[in-house]
């Protein structure tokens, strides 16, 4: 009869890592360790030509020469760099050219996680970029993609057949010596994916990638760079899962957006990574850099719905570098058990007339901490920028944390700007309502849940919403009120 | 239908409930009367089961079965709804999709899938027009912003959607300007088949011109002192409530 906070509590704990499990696929694994050799060995077998291999060693240098950050608010045993394998591969064909040619463990794993590539194929229109341990496996939609002079594909390709496009744009809106973890993954990136689109042209689909993380011990390194030319349009979903480990895993992409003059980017991340078990052992460290320029008149929107990962330190930003460009954040993180998440955005404004928005909802359960770390900088020339940013925590039990930082820098007296936040706990008032109407407790936690994350939700494609609601049930099965 | 004997609950180690005895047979409609704290709409919670009270003794049967051994949502599974006399905000979640949750919660509970939604539709259109709401107000988030008599006629649309065998209303008539109750109280009338029961739990006689009571009971200090017909209400209502205190001394 009824609950208890305490029983309730219980609940949460009972909800298992769903996607927990390794596939067994036959992969190319190099020893631990990280060097210069261990660099060139890595541009080697991707076959890269010698200015990446060069660009790759001078930023190991930069990051030889760095401290690892420690003023996020999370608390970890700062991985061994040296123990480390830096590269994965899964062995056999590297490229197919249809499905039936794709290993059949990883269709099967596909299967489990619900995303089968022929679904997406069927349903949802989405051509995906299969990246499995660090080389793409799949790539589908490609000819429909090319007539429209849209290239999407891996970036070890791109490297290798449009170096041009990559060589202007790589690296220039996140440095190798922007942070740590940036010029880590500029010196080790395995691969990740590239995406052009041409003048004027809108992409007639979302654009999805799928990441896992599965060798073990397997640091993974994703870079991403998206270019969106002048009056182009694309919407680039990128979802993540991984399976069950017991140590925990590195994870340090970077993401790179280039928006041109009136070009629009949407960015949405649905993020399942390995959370650590209920006692807080294991789970991924997803140590990542997201950021995007904007030129004259552009807009890039990130939306994110983090879940996993047992720390986070994530805060994909815009550069509002041109006049009236716009830049969006929106985010839904979830912590529970003892799951860590230092997660925001900076908003910089340069041009004029630039706008920002900023929704960030963050959802605490369990023991976990969940910070929102936010900078809204507006610069001397920015004149009648704006800014709004909402950041709303919700609160499940009371051994779980929220935490705002909100950090805004105006160096123009014409700018504008809002920061609105609340706090708010489940209430078991809440929750009696809905049992009273038949609504069982973990059910109404979802409803709740979803109530409170709907602005959020309500920015995602819709096929990518369902996912992210499935799994912001997952995420709080049977949680506290 | 329902059999309270010897009802006893408390709060925090304060009793209010000290023994009630009540049976409600289909078809019929129940008046609860009485003072403010009098532990009107403790019963109420008791029955819905609330876990903001212990009961200490008796026993509620609904149907034969002990609704002590039964949490809240199976209690509403069975049947039971209550019109709360607070009804709770949830953000974000719309009333018809609120609605939506709880008509499959409920079916799922019995066994069966989702109910179509062409057929929802048509239910939700059909009640909606019964308490004359607007198709504005099932988009907006549960109870956030309603005034008073919203959140009433969203509590009864609720009730008309859900269907249940015994409805308790908690001070539905609390909040309602004349108008308003009159929409509410010919909703609650037209919903009354042969099967399904009401309690109506009211602080003053007015609702009751409106909804004709089949019994009415006054409860002091947590027990049911008096029952009666009809004509009990309209002596309270002239005599007030000191009257029964008088009695009772």
């Amino acid at each position: 009869m009824g609950y208890t906070e305490e029983e309730l509590k219980k609940e949460l704990e009972t909800k298992e890592y769903e996607y927990g499990f390794y596939t067994d696929i036959e992969s190319d694994t190099f020893e631990i360790g990280l060097n210069e050799d261990v660099i060139k060995k890595i541009s080697k077998r991707k076959d890269e030509p010698k200015w990446m291999t060069e660009w790759r060693l001078s930023a190991y240098k930069v990051w030889k020469e760095m401290d690892e950050p420690n003023w996020a608010n999370v608390k970890y045993n700062k991985p061994d760099y040296q123990a480390i394998s830096y590269y994965s591969a899964p062995k056999g064909k590297p490229k197919y050219d249809s499905l039936d040619e794709v290993d059949p463990e990883l269709i099967k794993t596909f299967n489990k996680l619900g995303i089968s590539i022929d679904e997406q194929k069927k349903l949802t229109g989405v051509a995906v970029d299969i990246v499995m341990d660090s080389v793409s496996v799949a790539t589908t939609f490609r000819d429909t993609l090319a007539k429209k002079g849209i290239i999407f594909c891996s970036i070890s390709e791109a490297i290798k057949s449009y170096p041009e496009l990559v060589k202007r744009y790589l690296g220039t809106v996140i440095p190798p010596k922007d942070n740590y973890f940036a010029a880590l993954n500029s010196a080790v990136f395995s691969d990740g994916s590239f995406c052009y689109i041409p003048k004027g042209v809108r992409c007639p689909m979302e654009l999805s990638t799928y990441f896992r993380i599965n060798q073990a011990g397997t640091g993974q390194f994703e870079r991403t760079l998206v270019i969106a030319d002048e009056s182009s349009y694309v919407s680039y979903l990128e979802g993540c899962t991984a399976p069950s480990r017991d140590e925990n895993q590195l994870h340090a992409a970077v993401v790179e957006l280039i928006a041109l003059d009136d070009a629009e980017i949407k960015y949405s991340t649905v993020q399942n990574w390995y959370p650590g078990d209920k006692k807080g052992k294991g789970g991924v460290f997803n140590f990542v850099t997201k950021r995007g320029i904007c030129h004259n008149r552009s807009k890039i929107s990130w939306t994110q719905v983090e879940t996993g990962s047992a720390v986070t330190w994530k805060y994909p930003s815009c550069i509002l570098k041109g006049d009236k460009s716009i830049g969006e954040f929106y985010s839904i993180a979830v912590t529970n058990n003892f799951q860590q998440a230092d997660t925001g955005t900076k908003m910089i404004h340069l041009g004029k007339n630039t706008k920002s928005t900023i929704i960030s909802k963050g959802i605490s359960a369990g023991q976990s901490q969940n910070s929102y770390r936010g900078l809204v900088k507006i610069s001397p020339r920015a004149k009648n920028a704006r800014n709004f940013s909402q950041c709303d925590s919700l609160l499940m039990g009371n051994k779980c944390g929220a935490h705002t930082f909100p950090y805004i820098e105006a160096k123009n007296n014409t700018s504008q700007i809002e920061h609105e936040a609340t706090t708010s706990k489940i209430g078991e008032d809440q929750i009696f309502y809905c049992n009273q109407r038949g609504i069982d407790t973990e059910k109404a936690i979802a409803l709740i849940v979803n109530g409170f994350s709907k602005e959020v939700l309500n920015k995602l494609p819709m096929e990518f919403a369902i996912e992210a609601q499935k799994l912001l049930e997952i995420s709080l099965e049977g949680s506290v009120g | 239908m329902l059999k309270i004997n010897n009802l006893h609950a408390s709060a925090d180690g304060r009793i209010i409930l000290k023994g009630i005895n009540l049976n409600v047979n289909p078809g019929e409609v129940h008046a609860i009367m009485g003072p403010n704290g009098s532990g009107k709409s403790t019963f109420s919670s008791v029955i819905a089961g609330s876990d903001d009270f212990d009961v200490t003794k008796g026993q509620m049967l609904f149907d034969d079965n002990d609704l002590s051994d039964m949490d809240p949502e199976s209690r509403a599974h069975s049947g039971i709804f209550l019109s709360f006399q607070y009804p709770i905000e949830i953000p974000g979640i719309t009333v018809t999709n609120f609605v939506k949750t709880a008509i499959n919660s409920i079916r799922k509970a019995k066994g069966l899938g989702d109910m179509d939604s062409s057929d929802l539709l048509k239910k939700i259109r059909e009640k909606s027009k019964l308490l004359d709401i607007d198709s504005r107000f099932l988009s907006r988030s549960l109870n956030e912003g309603f005034s008073g008599g919203e959140k009433k006629r969203n509590e009864i649309f609720q009730m008309a959607m859900l269907e249940p065998r015994l409805s308790i209303l908690d001070e539905t008539d609390s909040g309602l300007d004349i108008d308003a109750l009159k929409v509410v109280a010919n909703g609650v009338n037209r919903l009354k088949t042969r099967e399904n029961a009401t309690i109506v739990i009211t602080h003053y006689q007015r609702l009751l011109d409106y909804i004709v009571p089949d019994f009415v009971h006054v409860m002091f200090d947590g027990q049911i002192v008096k029952s009666g017909d009809k004509s009990l209400a309209k002596n309270l209502e002239e005599k007030g409530y000191d009257w029964i205190k008088k009695e009772l001394n």
